[in-house]
């Protein structure tokens, strides 16, 4: 028989288990915001390709052929491709995971279930545009005739990577949006200026030496590098110190924006 | 000896309603005043924390509730019903006391909360199913049972977004209904939905406190509550009032609730001012006290600033479980011409043939096409009935408990097989002052 005390001022110890016997939510919840996501729509899931398609031409227009910024003899679009893939998982993430508390707040005031898993449900379907647009980078690769490198082996590390950035992002804002709105406008607007700080239509390279450290401080910075280090090979060094500070930051944000959630989910549903 | 299914000691919820205040400035409060004067916010942080209204929603509740127990909760709105159950639920933190629950617990807040309106039925139930805390074998499992039980087999590929608004309840209870926890909290559920759904609803919950297992139910249907529990709570300000049988405690409720402020509605649109009702017996002196068998006249006073042509005015007598006797000129098409001035209508029942329990009177008033409502059903007085019953020659072992039978009663005639003839009437034997009314215009006109 399950038994649970639930005493004032006390946190439960129970947190992590109720976490695991929810899993299954997890993937229901992930699995309604796929289903929903295009109904009504008329070109479907077709949106999950054509999305980044246009972004990479927008991008390589403006970067590659306007702004002729350097390619390392590579062509534009794949590069821009790989840089696009972990930016464009990551700031979805963090705007449907932000956005994941207020939008669910009737499910929060009427039933229990660690809050944990809405925010990081949201995830999936940001991971499953990923997916999308990476079977559009193997087409494009073979359009190409590129062969990844050895380094490929190293790419499930930055997805890895780019993964716990979101979670943890998303976790702060999901929290902090529960109780301050304005980062309903916040968000968008950082993800916005995200995709110039982030070697997205440029490659990292391009920033003077001076600033390439101050540059790093962008977590996004190591991740997007090693994207293109492991796709695309050693015309695009890694640049280390920015992939250790990406490590370090993204743990730092992960662990505080887990225990951060973990202390204000209890007054989620009071103040919703 | 039952073991505890649910042990609450002092528990207490705290809402800071300054601190709600403060949520709605949102961000630009914290930031901007922590960085112009990091002191003075400081400071104005530790004072408003002092202006702050703290409001107990819930305070010293002590409770316990044993294995197969079904407890009914009854309060007014307000009273913290709904936030007792949150916290048992862990939809909220307690701020003070404490709580044990033993046993696989399920609540239903809401019927239909985590539906998404553009997924389809068959969707939903999967869904619902695992936000209310059911795992995927588990749903498919009770599939088709769930299916049955909502009456939507037709339906289960469309969205519910299509679906009336009592497919949807029936939908959303059927999933909640097939949860199988060792106890069950549900909040005031049932007032969606049709009364044949509701019906069913009341007897799926009674399946399940006849299994043996724990029920914790909030309504403000004293009916279904004395039907489905055994014990009653009565929650007022936050605390418990009062704890005992179901009959006990929801009869004190409704006589406490009945002891309440005059009536009067005043309708702009229509120009329709109700400014009283009087309830008066058969002297034509006002009254809350009656006797039973005794005429009970009703008299509302209005005033209509327009003309307000054929309307419709229906009264009911209600009692602790349910209606008794409705006047309802809807049916019997007595319609005033029209309503023009300060004016009163009044209503004789005659010899009302009730037990000595509390009752309600409901009114409504629709214009001249019933679909215009201009005074909306709802309570309009109160009175008692009272009296002894051996007056009227009742004699049986259970007369101390006559608060709980069933109100009307009808003039009857026991035919023995001896031959003999009983009649029974709410009519006083000995009486002389009714003999005497008889023939006096109770109206008093």
């Amino acid at each position: 028989m399950t038994e649970l005390l639930v005493e004032a001022g006390r946190t439960e110890g129970q947190y992590w288990k109720d976490i695991w016997r929810y899993r299954e939510l997890f993937f229901f919840l992930g699995w309604r915001d796929l289903l929903v996501r295009y109904k009504q729509t008329v070109v479907g899931v077709s949106w999950s390709l054509l999305r980044p398609l246009l972004t990479v031409l927008i991008l390589t227009l403006v970067f590659g052929k306007l702004g002729k910024m350097p390619s390392g003899g590579l062509p534009y679009p794949l590069l821009v491709l790989c840089g696009m893939l972990p930016w464009q998982f990551f700031s979805t993430a963090i705007s449907d995971s932000g956005n994941s508390l207020v939008s669910n707040s009737s499910l929060i005031a009427k039933i229990y279930f660690p809050r944990l898993i809405l925010a990081a449900s949201s995830i999936i379907t940001s991971f499953v545009d990923f997916l999308i647009s990476s079977a559009f980078l193997v087409a494009l690769m073979v359009w190409y005739r590129l062969i990844p490198p050895v380094e490929a082996v190293f790419l499930p590390f930055f997805v890895l990577l780019a993964f716990c950035a979101s979670l943890g992002v998303g976790f702060w804002i999901a929290a902090l949006m529960v109780r301050y709105r304005d980062f309903r406008i916040i968000v968008p607007f950082v993800v916005q200026f995200g995709l110039y700080l982030s070697p997205v239509g440029y490659q990292s390279s391009v920033v003077p030496v001076r600033f390439r450290l101050l540059y790093s401080l962008n977590p996004m910075v190591g991740i997007i590098d090693g994207f293109r280090w492991s796709l695309l090979g050693a015309q695009n060094k890694m640049y280390l110190p920015a992939l250790t500070l990406s490590i370090l930051e993204v743990a730092a944000i992960l662990v505080s924006g887990v225990l951060y959630f973990r202390k204000t989910e209890l007054t989620f549903a009071d103040v919703i | 000896m039952s073991q505890a299914a649910i042990v609450i000691e002092g528990l207490g919820k705290r809402y800071t309603i300054g601190q709600q205040k403060a949520d709605v400035d949102g961000m630009r409060h914290a930031l901007e005043g922590a960085i112009r004067a990091p002191g003075a916010w400081l400071r104005s942080r530790r004072e408003s924390k002092l202006k702050q209204v703290d409001f107990w929603a819930l305070r010293n509740v002590t409770l316990n509730v044993n294995q197969g127990e079904v407890v009914g909760i009854i309060g007014k709105n307000g009273a913290g019903k709904s936030t007792l159950l949150k916290l048992l639920s862990r939809i909220t933190v307690p701020t003070e006391g404490r709580f044990r629950i033993n046993g696989r617990t399920a609540s239903l807040l809401e019927v239909g909360t985590g539906f998404h309106h553009e997924l389809t039925g068959r969707e939903n139930i999967f869904l619902n199913g695992a936000i209310l805390g059911m795992t995927r074998a588990e749903i498919r499992q009770k599939f088709d049972e769930i299916v049955e039980f909502s009456e939507i087999e037709d339906f289960l590929d469309t969205p519910v977004k299509r679906y009336s608004s009592g497919m949807y309840v029936r939908l959303a209870f059927a999933v909640a209904a097939h949860l199988n926890p060792e106890i069950l909290i549900v909040d005031e559920v049932l007032a969606v939905g049709d009364s044949a759904f509701q019906k069913k609803c009341l007897g799926k919950m009674g399946d399940f406190a006849e299994s043996g297992r724990t029920v914790l139910f909030v309504s403000h249907n004293l009916q279904a509550i004395r039907n489905l529990c055994q014990r009653g709570v009565w929650i007022k300000d936050g605390q418990v009032h009062q704890d005992g049988t179901v009959e006990e405690v929801t009869g004190a409720y409704f006589e406490s609730a009945s002891g309440e402020t005059k009536f009067s509605w005043m309708n702009a649109a229509y120009g329709l001012k109700i400014i009283q009702v009087k309830l008066k017996n058969s002297r034509g002196i006002e009254a809350r006290e009656f006797q039973p068998g005794e005429d009970l006249i009703v008299e509302i006073s209005y005033e209509a600033d327009q003309l307000i042509s054929r309307p419709i005015v229906a009264l009911g007598i209600v009692g602790i479980s349910g209606s008794c006797f409705t006047a309802n000129m809807l049916l019997d098409g007595h319609r005033p011409d029209c309503l023009a001035g300060a004016g009163k209508i009044s209503c004789l029942f005659r010899s009302i043939p009730l037990l000595p329990q509390s009752y309600t009177v409901k009114m409504r008033i629709q214009g001249a096409d019933p679909g215009e409502m201009i005074v909306p059903y709802q309570e309009v007085a109160h009175f008692d009935v009272s009296g002894d019953l051996a007056d009227y020659g009742y004699q049986g072992e259970f007369l101390k408990h006559v608060r709980h039978s069933t109100p009307v009663v009808v003039p009857y005639d026991w035919m023995l097989p001896d031959g003999t003839v009983a009649a029974v009437a709410l009519k006083r034997q000995v009486h002389p002052e009714y003999e005497a009314g008889v023939g006096v215009n109770p109206f008093g006109l």
